[in-house]
């Protein structure tokens, strides 16, 4: 190691260290959001310089001089050798989802502390690792899906769970962002006429891509762009015209079926009217409000107000019920390690890899990158009054059902605000209410109005928050639209084995059947989280993340398998050590969710609370209405979880069965790896370890 | 005024890097490079057109996971 590289390192351990312990020190009074920030930066430096490239050289044995299936098959489209930092942009595009904005904000309710910790020591240990490693093992299989890898190394069952995984992966999502745009745009005329205008946009950029000025795709987007920018401050004229503002003021229900339905047409729609353009379009508002977030919080280095750890670390909180232990793990989810990126690293991203010594900046820097987004909607979510934060989150059913109910609730939890404090925020943001916007966007979108407004404006607080909203919303739709055509695929595939032409992809009447019978599925969740007075993500958003957890152990044991398999077994605990820490949290959260008997927490717990409150007439009209189809979605949730766990440990199994032959000496299946080619491509030998 | 063209004329090259890099990281310039990639080692068979590169492209890109949550 040369004296700068040294000397780089031994600044950033000693940044990292004192940022750390600036944190560690000032547990009683507010600290300021730069010592998150720089220790965040450190860390990640810290492991992509060292853990990192020790994985690459080590445990994945990279080899520069190796041609990747980019060079082998180079065919000028999807297999495209492609500069790093190229194939770094298009992944971390694909990977970062609003998962790491929801996520953190919800495990905010713990304090800022332990989301922070988790989002830190599991992205570097155990995100990072995984997609790095998938993409690598991907990259020597010709670009193989993890599914695929599964299916070759192991046999049928890895695949088969990795499919049916991830659909009802795919499935819980959709209701469960659903379920935030939805609380986003509620009797928001403002958010709900904006969100709207942008689907006539992403048709224009469509047809302008497609039929005046096919492939222009910078053109496009920043037409689209502009006009997006646009429709946010024409939201804010509409609102104040009373005719407009009643044909955008809408409550839940009526939302909700209205994102089920688009979302119905958008998946048969063909994907260049309509998904392609949005598509780009939210990809520049992404990267573009990321970046501008970083920029915003670096000038306004805000003091984080909410304490490092809250009381509700004992399971009591009003996001969701469940202590410290397992649930923040399961709450921050893809901050720290997605399940979901196994199947970006294993699909798209190892076609274009020009060298395999890219995988250590691709794989591992993107979900570094991706993590530290996670750290900034912390930020976000905690240098709010905890008053507000709290105000914002709970649902109705927790708090009470007016502002000053809600508001007494809250005080007395020791998080002071008013009812009147929360009038005026409202006014500011240019909203009606801002109570029991559960879901994690609006508060996330009041932390980041605040951030641009005192970087860039204060008076525009209504504009960025309405800006923050729309930015959310559409970042979400696209991952709707994807995630339904994606699941359509996947269910197209299962119901071929049935009867085959389900199963072709272009047949219209199977391509309706497999849309219409996921869309009902996820609008089926949708559905009763809208109606639960607790605000419904209280049970979705668990259920999503012990879902992506699992995947994502599904990942690593693919990972482990391989490496146990072709004989470097002492160097497997880089992948086992994550995989045993998320059965360990999945399976207990997954426990928990099941059988504990405080309706908080357990899906049956709370289904037989409800049942006998029922019975004993104990409940409102209103919840005496709902209530039989709340009870019958706890029972259903119960045995999701209870499939969700089934599917993790025969995977486990199943890898723990190749590997004991493996380490008796018994036949396996051979390898699937491709087998070496000299590189050709300039530089090869010369890339950088 | 030299050393101002002199640094005008510094500054020219860095933007149109950034330019290209940019029309990279968005696939702006996919065709190009398919067109580059035909002419050097497909010469002579057939080659697609602007219109129906970029429909193949789309079509190549939405039939697997690109998203995440």
């Amino acid at each position: 190691m040369g004296v700068m590289r040294r000397v780089s390192a031994a600044v950033l351990a000693l940044g990292g260290g004192i940022a750390m312990g600036g944190i560690a020190l000032q547990r009683h009074e507010p600290i300021n959001a730069l010592w998150i920030i720089t220790a965040a930066v450190c860390i990640y430096l810290l492991g992509y310089r060292f853990y990192a490239a020790w994985i690459a050289t080590r445990v994945l044995l990279v080899d520069p001089s190796r041609a990747t299936p980019a060079e082998r098959l180079n065919n000028g489209r999807d297999f495209l050798p492609t500069h790093r930092a190229i194939v770094f942009g298009h992944h971390f595009a694909a990977i970062a989802g609003p998962g790491p904005l929801v996520g953190p904000t919800l495990a905010a309710q713990f304090g800022y502390l332990p989301g922070t910790l988790w989002i830190l020591i599991g992205a570097v240990l155990g995100g990072c690792v995984q997609d790095m490693t998938i993409l690598l093992l991907s990259t020597r299989r010709d670009g193989r899906s993890l599914g695929q890898m599964a299916r070759d190394e192991f046999g049928p069952l890895g695949g088969f769970a990795a499919l049916i995984g991830t659909l009802l992966i795919l499935i819980v999502l959709s209701a469960v962002l659903g379920l935030v745009i939805v609380n986003a745009m509620k009797h928001s005329p403002w958010a709900t006429s904006t969100v709207a205008a942008t689907i006539p946009v992403a048709i224009l950029v469509g047809l302008y891509l497609r039929l005046w000025r096919p492939g222009r795709v910078l053109e496009g987007s920043i037409i689209g762009v502009s006009l997006v920018l646009l429709a946010v401050v024409a939201g804010g004229w509409i609102d104040h015209q009373p005719q407009l503002r009643n044909a955008f003021d809408y409550a839940a229900l009526p939302l909700a079926a209205a994102i089920v339905i688009y979302a119905w047409v958008a998946a048969i729609l063909p994907v260049w009217l309509l998904l392609a353009p949005r598509d780009y379009l939210s990809t520049f508002l992404k990267l573009g409000t990321v970046a501008l977030l970083a920029v915003a919080i670096v000038l306004t280095h805000p003091q984080l107000k909410m304490p490092a750890v809250t009381r509700f670390i004992d399971g009591s909180g009003p996001l969701f019920g469940g202590a410290l232990f397992p649930f923040v793990f399961i709450t921050v989810a893809c901050g720290a390690i997605s399940g979901f990126h196994a199947l970006v690293s294993s699909g798209t991203t190892p076609k274009l890899i020009s060298n395999e010594a890219d995988v250590r900046l691709v794989g591992y820097g993107s979900m570094a990158l991706e993590s530290f987004v996670a750290i900034m909607a912390m930020i976000a979510a905690t240098l709010l009054d905890p008053g507000v934060y709290f105000a914002i989150n709970s649902g109705a059913g927790v708090v009470g059902a007016t502002p000053e109910a809600a508001a007494h609730t809250i005080s007395g939890w020791g998080f002071p605000v008013t009812a009147q404090q929360m009038q005026a925020l409202a006014q500011a943001m240019g909203e009606h209410t801002l109570f029991a916007r559960t879901g994690g966007a609006p508060s996330l979108a009041v932390g980041m109005a605040s951030i641009f407004g005192s970087s860039f404006g204060r008076s525009l607080a209504a504009l960025w928050y309405h800006f923050a909203i729309m930015f959310e919303v559409v970042f979400i739709l696209t991952t709707l639209d994807a995630g339904t055509r994606v699941g359509r695929f996947m269910l197209q595939d299962l119901l071929g084995q049935l009867w085959a032409p389900l199963g072709r992809t272009s047949w219209y009447p199977s391509v309706l059947f497999a849309s219409t019978l996921l869309v009902a599925a996820w609008g089926y969740f949708l559905y009763v989280g809208v109606i639960d007075p607790n605000g419904g993500v209280n049970i979705l958003w668990p259920l999503f993340g012990i879902a992506n957890q699992m995947l994502a152990a599904i990942a690593l044991s693919v990972a482990s398998g391989i490496l146990i398999k072709s004989g470097r077994a002492r160097y497997a605990l880089v992948t086992l050590a994550p995989l045993a820490w998320l059965a360990l949290v999945t399976t207990s959260a997954a426990w928990q969710k099941v059988v504990s008997p405080d309706p908080h927490i357990g899906f049956l717990a709370a289904a037989g609370d409800l049942a006998a409150k029922l019975a004993a007439g104990a409940l409102s009209a209103e919840r005496t209405a709902v209530a039989p189809q709340l009870i019958f979605n706890q029972r259903l949730d119960a045995a999701l979880t209870v499939l969700f766990t089934a599917i993790l440990w025969l995977v486990i199994l199943d890898m723990t069965r190749v590997c004991v032959r493996r380490l008796r000496g018994l036949p396996l299946r051979s390898s699937s790896e491709a087998p070496y080619r000299q590189s050709h491509l300039p530089g090869a030998a010369l890339a950088e370890q | 005024m030299a050393q101002r063209a002199r640094s005008a004329l510094r500054l020219w090259p860095r933007l149109a890097s950034l330019w290209s890099v940019l029309r990279a990281l968005t696939g702006d310039d996919a065709y190009e490079r398919y067109r580059a990639h035909h002419a050097a080692r497909h010469a002579g068979q057939p080659l697609m057109s602007r219109g129906e590169f970029c429909a193949d492209a789309e079509r190549r890109k939405w039939s697997g996971v690109n998203r995440c949550c």
